[in-house]
């Protein structure tokens, strides 16, 4: 039986734990908080919030970002928006019902408490994000106008044009350099952090590494937030950003920081599908298109016509077909893994037969061409600009790509990890979604890390260091932690090989997506296990980065994020290996409804898998949190 | 901190200019300066429209012509002094360029200071047009040539006959030689050139921008520019054609 | 790796083989600097067998691996999200900002927009605000220190108001919509002939300006925002490259209309300051 992990959830009504909490924990009296030191890694929605909030209550905030400037996060490529339970439009929406459908959406497999804190602060983060300045689209009445999202029978995602991530992320990056500009933030930026340092089991700083000069140096401070997003990279191609990577937290998962969940990765169902192999990234429509397009292919395989002349009849509306009450708006891995099975019978459309058709004629009949191009204008013009095809003229081409991963970093109720003193926000950490995260979620909680939750929650490991400094960064952990990351990169460039990182994390990533992707099987994964630690091997041997570590060098920065994705990437297959069951985005082929349906088993696997680091590409060792579920009563997810 | 630029003090910088009085601190900024060049801008505009309109006195002969000097001096009579007013407008104009100019240089060596390095490879413009590229050349060129305009015409000539007070006759004397007619040409259409931008920038400028009225300005440009060039022009093609002349 | 069908192999990225649209055989006409204080100098590149399929950012890629497979360090550029919306990609394509397609990043130029056996002449970005740092990267955090300025709403989180509180006029919100689409990039001061952020600088302040929320700070915000960004760049001479290159086709209108609000924080904010000195 695996150790039981404690989460601290406090006691009492669902609906009063957070504000039970927010009175129980320890606070940081305002005259006090300049004494404390907090380093924030990453400058996304959760740690540009983190760090602008903490630095507006009066903590000194060290803010690091690789990039050259906070704006620049993954974050900001969201395009459809963000949930909250305003019931602005009386359609039956409240708190309760936005938790319900998290926790149904994300398959039982996340932490009721927790979800039920995030869908009572969204409220807030919509109060927050307009009045600073969010521009959400409006109605002709001035007040902000809804649309309806995956997953969600109610009008409740708020929306900036097909930008919301990046007006939300403008939001938060001001917020933070207004913070910058008093002094209380410091910005280091073009700074990747490499590792963790403990000292005496509580986080003592950071590593950090400067992209332009390659110097390596040491930040310590009373507490480290990470927010450094999600590994969907480990795929090669996905929707991530092409620098977006997982070294922070498997770097402190080295550390003693348990990894929670890492199989649970999210397919995108709206995608364009790729048109060559030097492809470097798949792009993302946002899932809102799914309001107003419907998804079909040709009901005969390898029907040859183009989609105008496919009458009617001859196509097959497949998730109408199969889901009559949600239709198209079913949640992402059903759309996702209906897709897969439609090109698996081949009526895949489009050159390579990679995808299925999403069909905008009759939304435009019925709402006209303006309301169309008012809602999804710039979604059409950027399919035209990389196909080469106008969608008003013929139906979109999509298909699932992974998008967003669900595990992370395990946290308690106060987002700490299992290493006192570091904590996990936003998409790197596990807590909120479970086995499948809904359509504008992930915008919702990265916010409300950052702006609601960490700077309530901090207080209480940090307030009784009050009256001791930052270990000093001269200290040998610092030392030898600063050692081991020359090390490190002076190594691969040492090896000399033939083959660039780029190449083994496309092998790794073409690994991961045949057996770890969006749908599992033992015999697969089996193969992957064997198969990940050899390429590594390889990786090892025959790894090329020229130049040197003392100026720009991006494909050394590579190199460390790969190598990094291959023990994650381990991790993930161990993971979805032990996980006998088919939750959300993990599908096991074994265990399926004769529908061909996710089949749960909540008496075996209703827990969070928290994997501990035994060495590298070595078994982990798995503890279990063991979801209670109170107020939500379990059911087979249906959708029909 | 990975970046290769120092970064500015947290204090902003505005703080520590506000001690001079409202237009010296207004035109020690860029954009104040823009607002001077504008102004400063309509003023000569509004010039060289009125200068032009009023030579067209040339085509009615030498009395009205010479007659139009005279009235000019005589602005405001007997409420103000001969000359007065004249001398206001004088000065006025001279400001107005001594702003301008000081302006365009300072601004200029501003913008030459914001990329010293030039882009190695020919750019290739999409909406920057001629006139927009050589405001400054245009600038230089009406500038030198109103120098030279005024000895011609005002102070003391260039040669050719030259009678004070009798501006008719001077204008057929000294527009009657071919290479002054063809440098009176070039200058207007230089000032054209000036005109076409500047008349289209100044509404940018002012931060005059509105909607209903954005599409005129173009329009406004090209018609203000070609209509102060033509009746510009005018005047050396009628000395040569004779229709105005010295007799 | 091809998401779409795994069985098929990844090609060789050396010899570029299997393609499915046109092949086209380019000149590749490179800026290389190894450091901020380097000499540089233009190096050309045979680079036969570009799909037209390909994004300009993925024909680097290639172009990088080749070179690497030569020995050669590849050619440093800045890139991420390659969607179009974060902004670090740049580059001067051809005397262009982000190339010659209008209304487009260069992570989104494809290479069907050039010909077989086109020369494509690749520049940084040229100011002495964007210093180069290697090759075709720069440092664009001078515009980071103009949202320093003023660029934001003061607002703690928890201190806001019902967000249906103050109705915003759908044109109002959509104009606002207009400016906030910046990706700060710096096209605009990259095609500019003076180097001016003026159209920057404009898109956030009437991003904000616009709306009611932004009002309470709208002079001091105007007034410290263009100080700043005067420290750093040239003026703004209405030349309008700036909308042209834009990848997002911001309109200089807002120009203007940073302009007028300049003049009135200039008259406005020393009336707050004398009476709250």
């Amino acid at each position: 039986m695996a150790p039981s992990l404690d989460a601290k959830i406090p006691e009492g009504p669902i609906e009063d734990k957070w504000d039970a909490h927010k009175f129980s924990v320890k606070l940081v009296n305002p005259n006090n908080k300049r004494k404390f030191d907090i380093i924030v890694v990453g400058t996304g929605l959760a740690g540009g919030a983190a760090a602008a909030t903490l630095g507006g209550l009066g903590y000194n905030v060290k803010v690091f970002t690789f990039h050259d400037s906070p704006r620049r996060a993954h974050s900001i490529a969201a395009q459809g928006g963000i949930n909250a339970a305003k019931n602005y439009h009386n359609d039956g929406d409240s708190v309760y019902r936005l938790f319900y459908d998290t926790v149904k959406g994300g398959d039982y497999r996340s932490r009721e408490a927790n979800v039920y804190r995030l869908a009572q602060v969204s409220n807030n983060i919509i109060d927050q994000c307009t009045a600073q300045g969010v521009p959400f689209a409006r109605e002709y009445g001035g007040l902000l106008d809804n649309r309806s999202f995956g997953g969600a029978q109610v009008s409740r995602t708020f929306y900036a044009r097909g930008q919301t991530g990046q007006q939300l992320l403008l939001g938060a990056y001001q917020a933070l350099a207004e913070q910058i500009a008093k002094g209380t933030v410091t910005l280091y930026n073009r700074s990747e952090m490499l590792d963790v340092v403990t000292v005496d089991g509580r986080a003592a700083g950071i590593v950090v590494r400067d992209l332009l000069t390659g110097e390596v140096s040491s930040h310590s401070a009373h507490a480290v937030v990470l927010a450094t997003g999600g590994y969907s990279n480990v795929f090669f191609l996905s929707t991530n950003a092409m620098a977006c990577n997982a070294t922070a937290i498997w770097r402190a998962h080295r550390q003693g920081a348990l990894f929670a969940n890492p199989c649970y990765t999210q397919i995108h169902p709206t995608c364009i599908p790729s048109s060559d192999e030097y492809q470097s990234k798949l792009t993302l429509m946002s899932e809102s298109l799914r309001n107003d397009g419907r998804i079909w292919v040709p009901a005969k395989a390898h029907d040859p016509r183009p989609p105008s002349e496919i009458p009617e009849a001859e196509r097959d509306y497949f998730l109408e077909r199969k889901y009559p009450s949600f239709g198209n708006l079913v949640p992402r891995d059903v759309a996702s893994r209906n897709a897969k099975a439609m090109i698996d019978q081949e009526k895949g459309v489009g050159p390579l037969g990679n995808g299925v058709y999403l069909d905008f004629s009759a939304s435009v009949d019925r709402l006209g061409r303006n309301v169309v191009e008012e809602r999804y204008g710039n979604l059409f013009e950027m399919y035209d600009r990389i196909t080469g095809e106008d969608p008003y003229g013929s139906p979109m081409r999509i298909y699932p790509a992974p998008h967003y991963t669900m595990g992370g970093l395990w946290v308690d109720y106060n987002l700490e990890t299992t290493i006192p003193g570091l904590y996990c926000l936003g998409e790197a950490n596990f807590s909120d979604h479970g086995a499948n995260r809904l359509g504008a979620s992930a915008l919702m909680q990265g916010l409300a890390d950052g702006y609601f939750v960490l700077p309530q929650t901090i207080g209480d490991g940090i307030a009784p260091l009050l009256g001791t400094k930052p270990v000093d960064t001269h200290h040998e952990a610092f030392r030898l932690a600063e050692a081991a990351v020359r090390d490190r990169y002076a190594g691969y460039l040492a090896i000399g090989g033939t083959r660039s990182a780029d190449w083994f994390h496309r092998e790794l990533g073409k690994i991961m997506w045949d057996h770890c992707g969006m749908e599992r099987n033992r015999p697969g994964l089996e193969k992957a296990i064997s198969e990940i630690p050899a390429l590594y091997e390889e990786f090892k041997k025959d790894l090329r980065v020229l130049g040197n570590d003392a100026s720009v060098n991006q494909a050394l920065e590579r190199a460390g994020r790969v190598d990094d994705f291959f023990q994650l990437g381990l991790l993930m297959c161990e993971d979805a290996l032990h996980r006998e069951e088919s939750c959300g985005g993990h599908f096991r082929s074994e265990h399926q409804t004769p529908e061909g349906e996710a089949e749960r088993d909540d008496d075996r696997f209703a827990y969070v898998g928290a994997w501990e680091h035994t060495g590298e590409m070595a078994p982990g060792r798995l503890h279990r949190e063991d979801l209670v579920f109170e107020n939500v009563k379990l059911t087979q997810r249906s959708y029909k | 901190m990975a970046t290769t630029l120092n970064r500015a003090p947290a204090e902003p910088v505005t703080r520590q200019r506000r001690n001079a009085p409202f237009p010296v601190e207004l035109y020690r900024s860029a954009v104040g300066k823009k607002y001077v060049m504008a102004l400063t801008g309509i003023a000569l505009m509004g010039f060289v429209l009125a200068h032009m309109v009023g030579n067209l006195k040339m085509f009615l002969g030498p009395a009205a012509f010479n007659e139009y000097g005279e009235f000019l001096r005589e602005l405001l009579v007997p409420i103000l002094p001969h000359h007065v007013v004249l001398w206001i407008m004088r000065i006025g104009l001279i400001v107005a360029f001594a702003l301008h100019i000081h302006a365009a240089y300072a601004l200029t060596r501003m913008n030459h200071a914001a990329r010293r390095t030039k882009y190695q490879s020919r750019r290739d413009y999409v909406a920057a047009n001629y006139a927009s590229r050589t405001m400054r050349w245009s600038g230089v060129i009406v500038g030198l040539f109103l120098i030279w305009h005024l000895f011609d015409l005002s102070w003391t000539g260039t040669g050719a006959a030259f009678y004070r007070g009798d501006p008719y006759t001077n204008v057929a004397n000294s527009l009657s030689r071919i290479p002054v007619a063809i440098f009176y040409v070039v200058a207007n259409i230089a000032l054209g050139f000036h005109l076409f931008h500047g008349s289209w920038s100044l509404f940018q400028s002012m931060g005059w921008n509105n909607p209903r009225f954005n599409r005129w300005r173009r329009d406004f440009a090209i018609g203000f520019a070609a209509l102060v060039v033509v009746g510009n022009v005018a005047f050396p093609i009628a000395v040569l054609a004779g229709v105005v002349s010295a007799d | 790796m091809a998401v779409t069908d795994p069985e098929r192999q990844a090609p060789s990225l050396v010899t570029g083989e299997k393609h499915h649209g046109r092949t086209m055989h380019l000149t590749l006409r490179v800026w290389r600097q190894a450091g901020p204080d380097s000499e540089g100098r233009f190096a050309d590149y045979d680079v036969p067998g570009i799909s037209e399929d390909m994004s300009f950012l993925e024909m680097l890629d290639v172009v990088n691996e080749r070179l690497a497979s030569d020995g050669e360090e590849p050619i440093t550029f800045d890139h991420d999200c390659r969607e179009g919306i974060c902004g670090t990609c740049s580059l001067m394509i051809n005397g262009r900002a982000h190339g010659p397609e209008r209304g487009t990043a260069t992570c989104q130029l494809h290479m069907r927009k050039f010909g077989d056996g086109d020369t494509i002449v690749v520049e940084p970005w040229r100011a002495e605000g964007f210093p180069i740092i290697r090759d075709l990267m720069v440092d664009r955090s001078t515009l980071d220190r103009i949202v320093e300025a003023g660029g934001f709403i003061t607002v703690s989180p928890g201190s806001a108001p019902d967000a249906n509180l103050v109705p915003v006029p759908k044109v109002v919100a959509d104009a606002s919509m207009d400016a906030a689409a910046c990706i700060q990039c710096g096209a605009c001061v990259a095609a500019c002939p003076n180097s001016a952020a003026n159209l920057f600088t404009a898109a956030k302040v009437a991003h904000l300006n616009l709306l009611p929320q932004g009002e309470p700070q709208r002079y001091q915000r105007v007034e410290s925002m263009v100080d700043t960004m005067e420290q750093f760049f040239g003026s703004c001479t209405n030349h309008g490259e700036c909308e042209e290159a834009c990848p997002k086709e911001i309109s200089i209108d807002f120009i203007a209309t940073m302009n007028k609000d300049y003049l009135r924080a200039k008259i406005k904010n020393r009336r707050y300051l004398s009476r709250n000195p």
